[in-house]
């Protein structure tokens, strides 16, 4: 797993809430800091992954957001446009604005056509840095949430099947190609120790290894409650919420020691609902895990993402 | 407000409406919260009550007594209720959402006849367009929402809402789908099929030669042809589905309708639940409530508290000494004790950050442009999964708990 940063293409998806985004950017970030050049991509049109450097909103057109850093935003017109113009080499009339309602109606419909233009830019960029004509080490993907990944990476591969002939259908053996390289590219998991987020990674791993070829790399568990005591000091920690104990408490620390004994039995609790989804995700699942701790700070930007990247670094070491 | 008024509540808001839709973004314990609001209130106010739910926790579903895939309520049996001491006064009822199902019973409905359904439901096109047509998930939780009122079985209808990147779509979905049966663009892109050669050939030259062109070369022309029959006999349901959608609107800003918007008091759902809160507003919506869950408890910001972890973490060697003679054998060892009493306050604080956090958040919140929700009420963290009818009960009580977190009237 100390090989995930030298692999070149690396998806990231997640329930939403888990801080998928949070650890997309914390990744490029730890790249960047080792001296890659990193291209981030937002495919789903939230735009905040840049906030996360304290940078504006970008575009299709790669920006630098912060040093070793590029982000853009993807946009499957721009990507058709480009794709006509590049390597189709169709004549674009200007804008294909006034189609783009056309355009997008149709390519909602047709079966991943909105995915082949979303995956066949990255795979693209990646192309193109492996016969470098582009600068990047690694493209880091903020990916669709887990209900979607998997139709969305496996785009070329459904088209192969739709499409039995066609231009289209030409493109996607080169992507299949890229994409199913354990060398190249990894498709990861941000969850947290929660119910709901742990059953979808499970069911996300399986599905993953069924439907796809593009090859799993790890599962990162977000937000991990510290272990406040070890079973010695929680036998210690039981013993002074007895009355005689508690009773010398709120005497010499006054009412409030009530509620600190509280916030304790409070994090015990939650920690130890929370472990229990960590065993079972551990138990299913069989990728190696990278856990990072929950932050008790009061700061969201670059400063967490900072935080999150030295967790990550810590892990991955 | 006039004096006779009663204050503002969620029980007041769900004893008075009969469909209640709770939104907001993933992860922010939405389906536990809906469940939750209409099992207390089959308990506390009566009548039968269902809740619509989409896509619950596994355990939860078991709770609900929800097998995997089915579009039929099922009764939840009521007896934990019994250890409280409470006799339910109604029914509480479930059911999931089976969005496949569903769009193919709507088909069935609205096709002229049965060979031009089976042809749309055979249609390998057809699942992915009721699978990913923009807000088709959104479009058909609020179709279902519409028939089951209008069979008139319930007395009060939970629904939870799909999760969606963007809440605000769902909203739009009956229009949308309304526009995407009666758009000129899907008269459009059906021409040339439906005209053939000669004069339809001349006006798709005119027309839409460029989007043709482009689109042969991408997709292949057999392909293109595909698509097009696929939205030809879907085309033929136009007057049916433009009607329900119609309806489905109608229902949705019925004033016997409300909303719910559920976030925790984190960054980015927040955001999401105000914008929600606004859109919903604007668009003319009733906005009844605004749930904050899992938030933390309010005694991390208590001064005594502070002062507490001050003096354990200050005095503790001395408070571990002092302990010896009261705690038994558990507390022989100084060392020890006093490592724990640090331990104590050192996580007192680190929650006590993120409860500070969580109440700027809420300032914020109560800075909101009017007319704001009419009920906002908080949820406490719980230290256990929700995972049965007590534990859906426990929040149920907070939810009901009248004015318990200042709900705030409009």
């Amino acid at each position: 797993m100390s090989g995930l940063l030298d692999r070149r293409l690396l998806f990231f998806t997640g329930k939403g809430g888990v801080g998928k985004s949070t650890v997309t950017a914390a990744t490029a970030l730890l790249a960047a800091e080792q001296g890659k050049r990193v291209l981030l991509v937002e495919v789903d049109a939230k735009n905040n992954l840049t906030a996360m450097f304290e940078h504006a909103p970008v575009g299709f057109e790669p920006r630098l957001v912060y040093p070793g850093i590029h982000a853009m935003q993807m946009d499957t017109e721009a990507s058709l446009r480009e794709y006509l113009k590049v390597q189709a080499r169709v004549p674009v009339f200007g804008r294909i604005g006034p189609m783009a309602r056309a355009f997008d109606f149709v390519a909602t419909a047709a079966p991943g056509v909105k995915e082949i233009l979303t995956v066949g830019k990255i795979c693209w960029e990646l192309r193109e840095s492996l016969e470098h004509r582009a600068d990047w080490d690694l493209i880091v993907v903020d990916a669709a949430a887990t209900g979607h990944v998997i139709s969305q990476l496996d785009a070329p591969g459904a088209i192969q099947e739709l499409v039995q002939v066609g231009p289209i259908r030409n493109q996607t053996g080169w992507m299949v190609e890229l994409l199913s390289d354990p060398a190249l590219t990894a498709l990861n998991v941000v969850t947290s120790p929660e119910e709901m987020p742990v059953n979808e990674t499970i069911e996300l791993v399986a599905r993953a290894r069924e439907e796809l070829t593009v090859p799993l790399g790890v599962v990162i568990v977000n937000r991990v409650l510290p272990e406040l005591f070890t079973h010695a000091d929680e036998v210690v920690f039981d013993a002074l919420r007895a009355p005689g104990p508690s009773e010398v408490l709120l005497e010499r620390a006054g009412p409030g020691a009530t509620a600190v004994l509280d916030a304790a039995r409070l994090a015990v609790s939650m920690r130890r609902s929370r472990s229990g989804h960590l065993a079972e995700l551990r138990e299913q699942v069989d990728l190696p895990l990278l856990l990072l701790p929950f932050l008790f700070v009061r700061d969201h930007g670059l400063r967490v993402t900072r935080m999150v990247a030295e967790a990550l670094g810590q892990e991955l070491a | 407000m006039s004096v006779s008024a009663p204050e503002p509540s969620l029980a007041a808001l769900l004893a008075a409406r009969e469909v209640v839709v709770f939104c907001g973004s993933g992860g922010v314990g939405k389906t536990s919260v809906a469940a939750a609001a209409a099992l207390t209130a089959a308990v506390r106010l009566g009548g039968k009550v269902l809740v619509l739910t989409i896509d619950p926790a596994k355990r939860l579903a078991d709770a609900l007594g929800l097998e995997a895939f089915g579009n039929v309520a099922r009764r939840v049996p009521l007896d934990a209720y019994a250890q409280f001491g409470v006799e339910p006064r109604g029914e509480l009822w479930a059911a999931m959402l089976d969005t496949k199902r569903s769009w193919d019973e709507l088909v069935l409905r609205h096709a002229p006849d049965d060979a031009t359904a089976y042809r749309i439901l055979d249609n390998r096109m057809y699942h992915n367009v009721t699978s990913r047509f923009v807000q088709s998930h959104d479009y058909i939780a609020m179709e279902r929402l519409y028939e089951i009122h209008a069979s008139g079985e319930y007395d009060l209808i939970v629904i939870d809402t799909p999760p969606t990147r963007n809440a605000i779509d769902f909203l739009e979905a009956p229009a949308r789908m309304a526009e995407f049966f009666g758009g000129r663009l899907l008269r459009w892109l059906t021409m040339p099929y439906r005209l053939g050669g000669g004069r339809g050939g001349r006006m798709i030259n005119v027309a839409s030669r460029p989007f043709y062109q482009m689109a042969d070369r991408v997709l292949g022309s057999q392909f293109l042809q595909d698509i097009a029959e696929f939205f030809l006999n879907f085309q033929s349901m136009y007057g049916g589905f433009v009607e329900r959608a119609q309806a489905v609107e109608q229902l949705l800003h019925d004033r016997r309708t409300t909303f719910a918007v559920v976030t925790t008091l984190e960054g980015a759902p927040l955001r999401e639940a105000e914008t929600f809160c606004r859109e919903l507003s604007a668009r003319g919506f009733d906005l009844g409530a605004l749930v904050l869950n899992k938030t933390l408890p309010e005694y991390l910001l208590s001064a005594d508290a502070e002062h507490a972890a001050d003096v354990l973490t200050r005095e503790r060697d001395a408070l571990a000494h002092e302990l010896i003679a009261d705690g038994g054998a558990e507390l022989a060892d100084p060392v020890a004790t006093a490592r724990v009493l640090r331990t104590l306050a050192d996580s007192f604080r680190n929650y006590e950050v993120v409860a500070r956090r969580e109440a700027e958040l809420r300032t914020e919140l109560s800075r909101m442009a009017p007319p704001g929700p009419e009920v906002v009420v908080s949820v406490p963290t719980f230290d256990a999964d929700i995972a049965d009818v007590r534990g859906l009960a426990r929040i149920g009580e907070v939810l009901f708990a009248h004015g318990a977190d200042g709900t705030i009237a409009r």
